[in-house]
């Protein structure tokens, strides 16, 4: 009974001896990658925040509208967001795949989903940057366009410009991500839908006063250049 | 050898057509050729091209002349008119006899109009022709009088120029982007007096056309919206011969507040260009001087005009508030919360002070320069401030005289050329 209790705990230990002796090596070169991994995704923040600051990138975000959206959740610029998301995407990369040599069964499967993610996520990102640069873009030209052709309520037409297109590029967004397609599809039509229900209504019983001056005010206007008044022209 | 490199060019381009090249080459060498551009002119133009005939037989009846007419798709005739016009029909009210064939080519260069394409073609034609002096007239002019040919192409023949613009008799509240902004700014920044430096009435010389034909401003878009101005400039920046001719009456067949944005896109938007690639040429001017001119260099008129100061009050309030956001990109705090101010005067109280305008101006100059949004965004967002603007113009000069006028636009010229550092502050400075 002794020897046997003897035997099994030597057993033990050397099971124990003999996984720890498997496993140390990995460990060490699971931590090594995380260390190198580190190093590199520091190089590439510091390398990709000096790129996007030669290249104005926070003016283009600020034209965008990215910029307040990140002042109102109180982050940093976004230069030194999209370093730090870089910092983290590949510094994570790295542990991932440092965890991937520990060779821990269903851990691989993750991490090579997340490797699979990787692009969909950059791809994601790189619509809705643009797709905001774009809502911004034709928003300022409906407002212009607006206040220049004295149509009432220009900033509620830029507005409902500004929200078509970023509901429309969410959904894209969404869609790229793989995330709930099917629920985004009908939110999607929902919201749209709504949208222009409620842009109907507003304009037919909401704006009916509105609509009845901007009607008067350009037959009004035209009745008086027949009644003799001038207009000047400017060149 | 600038003239054979043009042609090989012009043979190798397509915006020619080959019936206008068959049609140019019958023609021969020419020493004047008057471009005419049209788009739907039928009410005006055969008043336009009988004055430029009787011009022609009158003033140069031993020249070898043509008329080049490119069209931009009109639809009521035009193009038969300018070409059914027989110089016979001229005879029995001027008895006036051709020496020389006078030839008259019309083309049509597309679906709508475009000024760039039309100069292009002239000058285009003129180069081909070798045509030794060229103007361009207003085919919507009701004013045209043959003599204007003579005071357009007299500098070039005899004294050698290489550019002349007119300059007109104006209601004193006509043409006031001009007045308030690209005479006094121009004059600012480049040094040279020209009263009328956007006009659809000059006169070149074929050399300087010729040059201005192998401008870049074709190809990199700066001339595809007010190609004029774009000459004018060019001349100036060129230290070309520059003179004014006065001309007379200019009159507007349509007089629309809502062109103002056009208006804008061509005559400030070309401008502002500019400034980038001749900063050499304005950068280090500091005073202005007259240039040579036939005649008085303005004349007022002060009929009685009837305007809605209230409407132009109110698009310039609500374009001051609506736009904020697109303001805080262009304009520094200072200026904007001055225009903030001023947009909440009743109208009676209201002004805007030449120092401010001028600043205004100044600060979309470099915004446009360093790009700060659209710059197509940046020149629309200055069209409730000129409106701003022309509403004080309107309301110190109501009951002014032709020389009350003239002493407030001398003082706003005097203005911009003051500020000047100004806007080479603004223009190197990063923010």
């Amino acid at each position: 009974m002794r020897e046997m209790i003897i035997s099994e705990l030597s057993q033990a230990l050397l099971d124990l001896r003999m996984g720890f002796a498997h496993y140390l090596p990995r460990l060490i070169v699971m931590l090594i990658l995380a260390f190198v991994g580190w190093a590199i995704a520091y190089a590439v923040k510091v390398v990709l925040r000096s790129i996007l600051r030669l290249i104005k990138f926070d003016k283009l975000s600020e034209n965008a509208g990215a910029s307040q959206l990140l002042n109102k959740a109180a982050l940093p610029a976004a230069s030194e967001v999209l370093s730090r998301f870089v910092f983290w995407v590949v510094w994570l990369g790295f542990i991932l795949l440092g965890v991937g040599v520990l060779g821990i069964l269903g851990l691989q499967e993750q991490v090579a989903k997340f490797f699979f993610f990787l692009p969909r996520l950059f791809v994601a990102m790189f619509i809705m940057f643009f797709g905001l640069l774009a809502a911004s873009f034709f928003s300022r030209a409906a407002l212009l366009a607006a206040v220049n052709a004295n149509v009432p309520s220009p900033r509620v037409l830029s507005l409902a410009v500004r929200s078509i297109i970023i509901v429309f590029v969410l959904s894209i967004v969404f869609e790229e991500l793989g995330l709930a397609e099917q629920t985004m599809l009908v939110a999607f039509g929902i919201a749209f839908g709504a949208l222009m229900l409620g842009l109907a209504i507003a304009f037919g019983i909401g704006g009916r006063d509105l609509a009845q001056r901007f009607l008067e005010r350009k037959f009004v206007r035209a009745k008086k250049e027949e009644e003799g008044e001038d207009e000047l022209s400017p060149l | 050898m600038p003239s054979v490199r043009t042609e090989i060019k012009l043979a190798e381009e397509t915006f020619l057509t080959d019936d206008f090249l068959r049609q140019l080459i019958n023609v021969g060498e020419v020493d004047i050729l008057v471009g005419l551009p049209t788009h739907n002119n039928a009410k005006t133009i055969g008043a336009v091209v009988q004055s430029i005939q009787t011009g022609i037989l009158r003033w140069f009846p031993r020249d070898r002349a043509v008329i080049i007419n490119p069209d931009g798709g009109s639809r009521d005739g035009t193009r038969e008119l300018v070409t059914g016009i027989s110089i016979d029909d001229l005879r029995p009210v001027s008895n006036l006899h051709a020496l020389r064939t006078l030839h008259c080519i019309s083309t049509p260069y597309g679906s709508s109009p475009s000024s760039a394409v039309a100069l292009r073609t002239i000058l285009a034609a003129a180069e081909l022709l070798r045509a030794k002096a060229c103007i361009v007239m207003s085919p919507e002019s009701s004013h045209t009088e043959d003599a204007w040919i003579s005071k357009l192409l007299q500098p070039i023949r005899t004294d050698g120029f290489d550019l002349v613009t007119p300059t007109y008799r104006r209601h004193k509240f006509d043409g006031l982007l001009i007045t308030n902004l690209l005479y006094p700014m121009i004059r600012a920044l480049y040094g040279l007096r020209i009263r009328e430096p956007y006009t659809h009435e000059f006169g070149f010389s074929g050399r300087f056309g010729a040059e201005f034909l192998l401008n870049n401003v074709w190809d990199d878009g700066t001339g595809a919206s007010g190609p004029e101005l774009s000459l004018t400039l060019a001349a100036i920046t060129g230290r070309q011969r520059i003179c004014q001719s006065f001309l007379g009456q200019k009159d507007h067949i349509e007089r629309r507040s809502a062109d103002l944005v056009p208006a804008l896109r061509e005559t400030v938007g070309p401008m502002f260009s500019a400034l980038d690639s001749t900063f050499p040429a304005w950068g280090a001017v500091t005073a202005s001087q007259a240039i040579p001119t036939t005649g008085p260099d303005h004349e007022v008129l002060l009929d009685p005009v009837r305007v809605n100061r209230k409407r132009l009050r109110e698009m310039f309030s609500t374009g001051v508030a609506e736009l904020e956001g697109v303001f805080h990109s262009i304009l520094s705090p200072t200026t904007l919360a001055e225009l903030q101010r001023i947009a909440g005067l009743e109208e009676a109280e209201f002004h805007y002070s030449s120092e401010l305008w001028v600043r205004t101006v100044y600060e979309f100059a470099a915004s446009y320069h360093k790009s700060v949004i659209s710059r197509d965004h940046i020149i629309q967002a200055l069209a409730p401030l000129f409106r701003g603007r022309a509403l004080t113009f309107l309301m110190e000069n109501r009951n002014g005289s032709a020389a009350d006028v003239e002493n407030n636009i001398e003082g706003l010229c005097l203005e911009f050329e003051r500020l000047k550092p100004y806007l080479l502050q603004k223009w190197k400075s990063r923010e």
